[in-house]
């Protein structure tokens, strides 16, 4: 199994006291499946993806990805992690604005000690950013810095890919040709994918769907 | 509306103490680093204009003999003809400057300070009479038996008595030193040389060699002055950036409410002048802490200045007040002004724009470029062609502004060339991010650019300076003893004592003759290794010593060969048919007029009539003080025509030290006041930060190393700024020196070069940066990752 | 306040420092007061007496140029003494001060000059008579023949004095009273010299003629507490009488005259006998004085108006005071001098 998720809570301190956005959730996922996890504003979904992706940790419970237990996991180890075994696209400022196209591209892979150069091209070949790879990240078009950010994720062959409600800024038309760009790229690499939305069409694209509500699994 | 608007834009203060407190302490340090410069520079200039001031040195002409003393005789002489002239005598009296003065004649009412409010006139006239002095000066001459009278106003080592008391005292009676010439004389006088033949008369600012050498040390510590004062603008600049940034959803709320853009602006700048008169206060508060702290021995004079009861200082408290509280008010509204400009334009609705600034910092970076290169340039033709006081400044003016605006651009491209030969990824990152910080950071490095610059020059000057002047004394008092014997008799009486007893005695020998037209002085020099060796030419030809002793050849300053265009092989008509080649030609620091030196015997066929009174001697140092002793039991010499050359040196260059004292701690106090901009900045950068370093913390970085490369960064910077300053300080030495100080005075001062200082300044330079980072780098390492997130996260 | 003007203010008591200058107006320790039926003895007399506090030699005179100019002139020497002796040397107690002017119906030009005694600056001498200070002289070889020069910033003259007359001793033979109380001075006067000589002023050379008046007086405490200035008349009638008189204000005024017949003949008349009323005012150089003034000596039938011919005859020297020629005109026509203190 690439990821199990037992049990798992997170509380965050609110303006009236303790609020607990995750009240013992779990979920499988294996290699080459993709995932929709949808719910409700303040239902959690995203606070899940920060917590599998080592972005955060929880207060109860237990994720192991890869055959590894994230609680094991210091800073620099859930850095590594980051690093080598997922990739998360997130809805906005995914890029480093001060690098090009290009370098915000291999960046991850590169940190990640697994830089393949062909690989990098023919990634953003086929997310039609060619033309682009010199330019900067704030000269590219919102549906294209997110086709950056998917390029860079999927450059370092993660073993997951976490996606927060990447379309979530893009029109619909844009939204669906980047969605289907990365669903193709990610199931051609055999990784697993889970993805944020609240959008039932961008869900149902997806091989499962988790619906939270209220931090629990519905 | 009002008050409850006022009540919401005061409320993020109490949010935020600790910006407050950056806002208010950047105001008061800018504030206190003018008024302490100011004060120092004041205090300075009272210090050493005092014993000039009060013999009028400088305001009046006087009449010197042309060797030896003054007749008193010679001086009613002078009052019977209808010249207004006032006796002198100055001696040395237990290693003291004593000066004895005619207050009764003396013009303009010169005379101690403290006698004219309200002291004992007759006490000072008549009896044993009053001696005015500092108070470790009047320890000296405690067995003089005058009424001693504490004077902090006077220069160290100077007291001032009666003329008569003076005379008594050196032993000198109806001898005087010199005349002060009143400003307005009655008409029908007849001329000088019918009643006093052989007087010379030296126009009004011809001063002492000190005076003249201070003049020059004042007007450049009053560029220091302004510099540090550029610097502390740009740290105002950035508290009133960051309280602006920090309050902008606050402004839009309340306009959102129905405030009206025109009075919320002037509610805020009601606020900010608030804020600056209360810095003010302190700044000026602090400016005299700094100053008394850093001169302890003056305070006295500096309450002056602040307003207790000096009398001739009593005008300055209010406008002493005034001007730092002005300075704060202006230069909050300087750096405000910018500020006001992006509220007014700020759209009602606007978001927080964090990209925003760097942004359109890129799209003046053109222009920028432009204005940088034109001021250089202008500087540049101001180098080769200007001439004059007023070129010099401007000259200074535009290398300055025209560096730091182009301060951001070089950083840029060096950066650039940084992150196209780093090899990792996240070298690249780094080099790339710090060029993206740039534009942020440029007002804080341009203050540590100017920061540095300013110390690097000043440094510089200040040390050619010392070694200019300690080297020049070397020279003109290269004699273990000066004696000035009273007359021919005696002259002849002490050659026949002294000469078995040291190794050399050297004639001083003079004559005031116009030189090129020029008003000059002609001195004579006897070939004796004394000169050989201590004397150092700005340009001579070779074996120069020997082509004098021939008699081939004339020695001249600096100056008369500036004003009369003279270049070594140029000849120099010394007396009528008598014309020679100048051979060398020599820095005279300090001295108004020409001077030329020919060899003795040919001085002496020239200028027959002229015999030597005064005279060099040299012998061990050991036997100084038994030789003085000799001079005054055998052959009755008075104290005061004996003269210690160590005295004097020890005396002039102590003059300097305080001075090199408060230059030092004033260095640090700048840099730190640029640190303090750079930790500024980096607070106001921080919020703007955390979607830039977001993506490459959720990529797989840590937020200790994300930390550690931010300090990495201020150090980079820093130390390419201190790199960029060094040329930059060199250059404002070289204005300073060569341009400035020609312009005001007529003589060059050498740069000296002084690596160990400019290393110890970057490296002072490095710690403030280091300081500075330091906080904001921890704060980075713990920001909370729910922090980082929110930058992701849909409900921002 | 400079050294200078705190020196001078040893001079003007009661004009600057109303409580008097280092207890001047109020005793006089170790210095010589004068005593009445002490009489003065004659050349020593015209010398100076250094063990009185205070002493002047002071000369003003009315003078016609070609074109009927009417022009004034002083030549004043003051001696102030810190102490009742003298020496030779810086250490002399003696201070000197001179002032010198010239007026004209336009124009004003004075100079002052300050000297130590003891060094030869300044000084007088009785016989032959010299008084001198720098470069000003009033020098002859007797009293009654005198050579008389000062220079200024723009201004010199050089003047030949002959004594047509004898002295004048006014009050009880010299003795004269200045206050109820009983301060005196010793007070004659040479009020009968023919002038002649030259004006330098800016605009050339200038001849003149005319007559001048020579006061001496010194004493140790010349003024009263209370007693504020004084208003002092020296007029010459076309009839050859002359008017001395003074008046010093205070608490109540204090008046004295003096009237000289052609002859030489003195009169002198106490307190309350001689009247002189302001009639107008002018303003001189900022100070509101009486320029107009009604004179009145019953006794002698005098009752005339005493007219400034500048009134900006201001003394602006280190302390100021007024001092001009004046017209007379009423019972008895002539011209004279006035001096004014204690109005700034």
């Amino acid at each position: 199994m690439l990821l199990t998720v037992r049990n798992i809570t997170k509380i965050y301190a609110g303006a009236e006291g303790p609020v607990a956005v995750l009240r013992g959730v779990s979920l499988d996922l294996d290699a080459g499946q993709t995932l929709a996890l949808t719910g409700e504003s303040g239902s959690g979904k995203s606070t899940l993806l920060h917590l599998i992706g080592g972005l955060d940790a929880p207060d109860a419970g237990q994720i192991t990805l890869d055959g590894v237990a994230l609680a094991g996991l210091d800073d620099a180890g859930r850095a590594a992690m980051r690093r080598g075994t997922v990739g998360v696209v997130f809805q906005q400022f995914n890029l480093i604005p001060s690098l090009t196209v290009a370098a915000n591209i291999a960046f991850q892979a590169r940190l990640a000690g697994a830089h393949d150069p062909v690989w990098a091209a023919d990634l953003a070949g086929r997310m039609g950013l060619g033309p682009h790879l010199a330019k900067y990240p704030e000269q590219l078009s919102g549906g294209q810095q997110q086709r950056v950010a998917i390029a860079r994720t999927l450059c370092a062959r993660p073993k997951l890919v976490l996606a927060d409600e990447p379309t979530g800024n893009l029109d619909e038309a844009t939204a669906d040709v980047v969605l289907g760009l990365m669903l193709e790229l990610v199931t051609e690499s055999g990784a697993g994918l889970l993805m944020v939305t609240h959008s039932e069409r961008l869900a149902a694209m997806m091989g499962r769907r988790l619906h939270l509500k209220s931090g629990l699994v519905a | 509306m009002n008050r409850a608007a006022l009540a919401a834009l005061l409320s993020h203060w109490r949010r935020s103490p600790l910006q407050l407190f950056t806002l208010l302490a950047g105001l008061a340090l800018a504030t206190a680093l003018w008024s302490g410069v100011q004060a120092i520079n004041a205090e300075a200039r009272a210090s050493y204009d005092a014993a000039a001031a009060t013999l009028g040195e400088g305001q009046y002409d006087q009449l010197l003999p042309s060797q030896g003393s003054i007749p008193q005789s010679t001086y009613i002489a002078l009052r019977r003809a209808g010249w207004l002239v006032s006796p002198v005598l100055e001696g040395r009296l237990n290693g003291i400057r004593l000066i004895g003065l005619d207050p009764v004649t003396a013009p303009g009412g010169l005379g101690p300070v403290r006698l004219g409010e309200g002291g004992d006139i007759s006490g000072f006239l008549s009896g044993a009479g009053q001696i005015y002095a500092q108070a470790n000066a009047l320890a000296a001459l405690s067995d003089t038996g005058a009424t001693l009278i504490p004077s902090p106003d006077l220069a160290p080592g100077t007291a001032i008595t009666d003329i008569g008391t003076a005379q008594r005292l050196l032993g000198r009676a109806g001898q005087l030193t010199r005349l002060i010439v009143a400003p307005v004389q009655p008409i029908g006088q007849q001329p000088l040389s019918d009643i006093a033949p052989g007087m010379t008369r030296r126009a009004a600012q011809g001063g002492s060699d000190i005076g003249r050498l201070t003049d020059s040390f004042h007007l450049n510590l009053t560029a220091f002055g302004f510099l540090s004062f550029a610097v502390g603008i740009f740290i105002v600049h950035g508290a009133i950036g960051l309280a602006f940034e920090q309050r902008r959803p606050v402004v839009r709320t309340l306009r959102a409410l129905g405030m009206p853009l025109g009075r919320l602006t002037l509610l805020m700048a009601l606020e900010l002048t608030g804020f600056a008169l209360l810095a003010g206060i302190i700044g000026v508060g602090l400016g005299y802490v700094i100053a008394a702290a850093l001169l302890p021995d003056v305070a006295a004079t500096l309450r002056g200045l602040y307003g207790a009861d000096v009398s001739g200082t009593l005008g300055l408290r209010p406008v002493w007040w005034l001007s730092g509280l002005a300075i704060a008010v202006g230069g909050t509204a300087i750096a405000a002004a910018g500020a006001f400009w992006q509220l007014a334009r700020m759209p009602l609705l606007a978001a927080a724009q964090p990209r925003a600034w760097a942004m359109q910092a890129g799209r003046g970076g053109r222009w920028q470029a432009m204005a940088a290169l034109g001021l250089l340039a202008g500087a540049g033709v101001l180098a080769l062609l200007g001439s004059g006081l007023v070129a010099g400044f401007a000259l200074l003016g535009a290398m300055l502004i025209g560096a730091a605006l182009a301060l951001p651009l070089l950083l840029d491209r060096v950066l650039a060339l940084g992150q196209r030969l780093a090899k990792g990824v996240t070298a690249q990152w780094f080099w790339a991010d710090t060029r993206q910080q740039l534009p942020g950071l440029s007002l804080a490095l341009a203050a540590l650019l100017l920061a540095m610059a300013a110390n690097v020059g000043v440094s510089t000057m200040v040390s050619s300076f010392r070694l200019t002047f300690t080297g020049f004394l070397d020279r003109v008092l290269v004699s273990e003893l000066y004696v000035t014997t009273a007359d021919q008799a005696q002259a002849l009486a002490f050659l026949t004592y002294v000469t078995p007893k040291v190794e050399a005695v050297l004639p001083l020998m003079q004559v005031d003759r116009p030189l090129a037209g020029l008003p000059a002085e002609i001195y004579a020099s006897r070939d004796h290794r004394t000169y050989r060796e201590n004397w150092q030419f700005l340009q001579a030809v070779p074996a120069v010593w020997d082509v004098l002793a021939t008699g081939q050849g004339v020695l001249i300053n600096e100056q008369l060969g500036r004003r009369a265009g003279l270049a070594l092989g140029d000849l120099l008509e010394i007396s009528p048919g008598t014309s020679l080649p100048v051979i060398g030609i020599y820095g005279d620091y300090g001295n108004p007029v020409g001077q030329a030196i020919l060899t003795e015997p040919l001085f002496q066929t020239l200028f027959p009539t002229v015999q030597p009174t005064r005279f060099g001697l040299r012998l061990p140092s050991a036997d100084v003080p038994a030789l003085t002793t000799m001079l005054t039991d055998d052959l009755g010499l008075p104290p005061g025509q004996i003269i210690n050359q160590t005295a004097i040196k020890a005396f002039s260059l102590d003059v300097f030290e305080r001075t090199f004292t408060v230059t030092t701690a004033l260095n640090i106090l700048t840099l730190a006041v640029a640190g303090f901009a750079i930790l500024m900045s980096l607070l106001t950068l921080a919020a703007l930060r955390l979607p830039q370093l977001a993506p490459v913390w959720a990529l797989g970085m840590t937020r200790a190393a994300l930390g550690r490369y931010e300090m990495a960064r201020a150090v980079l910077l820093a130390v390419l700024t201190a790199v960029l300053a060094l040329p930059l300080g060199l250059a404002l030495a070289w204005v300073l020196l060569a341009r400035v100080n020609v312009a005001a005075f007529g003589w060059q001062l050498p740069l000296f070069l002084f690596p160990w200082d400019y290393a110890r300044l970057g490296g002072f330079a490095l710690l403030a940066a280091v300081l500075a980072a330091l906080w904001p780098a921890i704060r980075l390492a713990r920001t909370p990752p729910a922090a980082l997130l929110k930058v992701f996260s849909n409900e921002r | 306040m400079n050294v200078k003007a705190l020196i001078v203010l040893l001079w003007f008591p009661v004009s600057a420092q109303p409580q008097g200058f280092a207890g001047l107006g109020a005793s006089a320790d170790g210095f010589t007061n004068p005593t009445q039926g002490q009489p003065l003895t004659f050349p020593a007399d015209h010398g100076s007496h250094d063990d009185f506090r205070i002493e002047w030699w002071y000369l003003t005179a009315n003078l016609t140029g070609p074109d009927g100019t009417a022009y004034g002139l002083q030549w004043t020497l003051f001696r102030s003494a810190l102490a009742p002796q003298t020496s030779e040397g810086w250490s002399s107690p003696q201070l000197w001060m001179g002032h010198a002017a010239v007026t004209t119906p336009d124009a004003h030009y004075l100079a002052e000059r300050l000297a130590r005694g003891g060094v030869g600056q300044a000084g007088v001498v009785a016989e032959p008579f010299g008084a001198w200070i720098d470069d000003w002289q009033l020098t002859g070889p007797d009293f009654d023949h005198l050579t008389m020069t000062a220079t200024g910033p723009n201004f010199a003259y050089d003047m030949d004095l002959t004594a047509q007359g004898p002295l004048v001793l006014h009050g009880d033979a010299g003795y004269s009273l200045k206050s109820g109380a009983g301060q005196a001075s010793y007070y004659y006067s040479q009020p009968f010299f023919d002038i002649a000589g030259t004006l330098t002023l800016p605009e050339g050379d200038i001849a003149v003629t005319g007559s001048a008046w020579l006061d001496r007086e010194w004493s140790s405490q010349p003024l009263a507490e209370g007693q504020t200035g004084w208003d002092w008349f020296s007029l010459s009638f076309d009839d050859g009488a002359k008017l001395m008189g003074f008046r010093l204000r205070g608490l109540a005024d204090y008046t004295s005259a003096t009237w000289i017949s052609a002859d030489g003949t003195v009169t002198a008349y106490a307190d309350g006998t001689f009247l002189a009323t302001p009639l107008e005012t002018a303003n001189a150089a900022g100070h509101d004085l009486p320029v107009v003034w009604r004179v009145q000596l019953p006794d002698k039938s005098l009752d005339v108006t005493v007219q400034a011919i500048n009134p900006g005859a201001w003394m602006a020297v280190s302390v100021p005071y007024w001092e001009g020629p004046v017209t007379v005109t009423g019972s008895h026509d002539g011209r004279g001098y006035l001096e004014m203190t204690g109005y700034d």
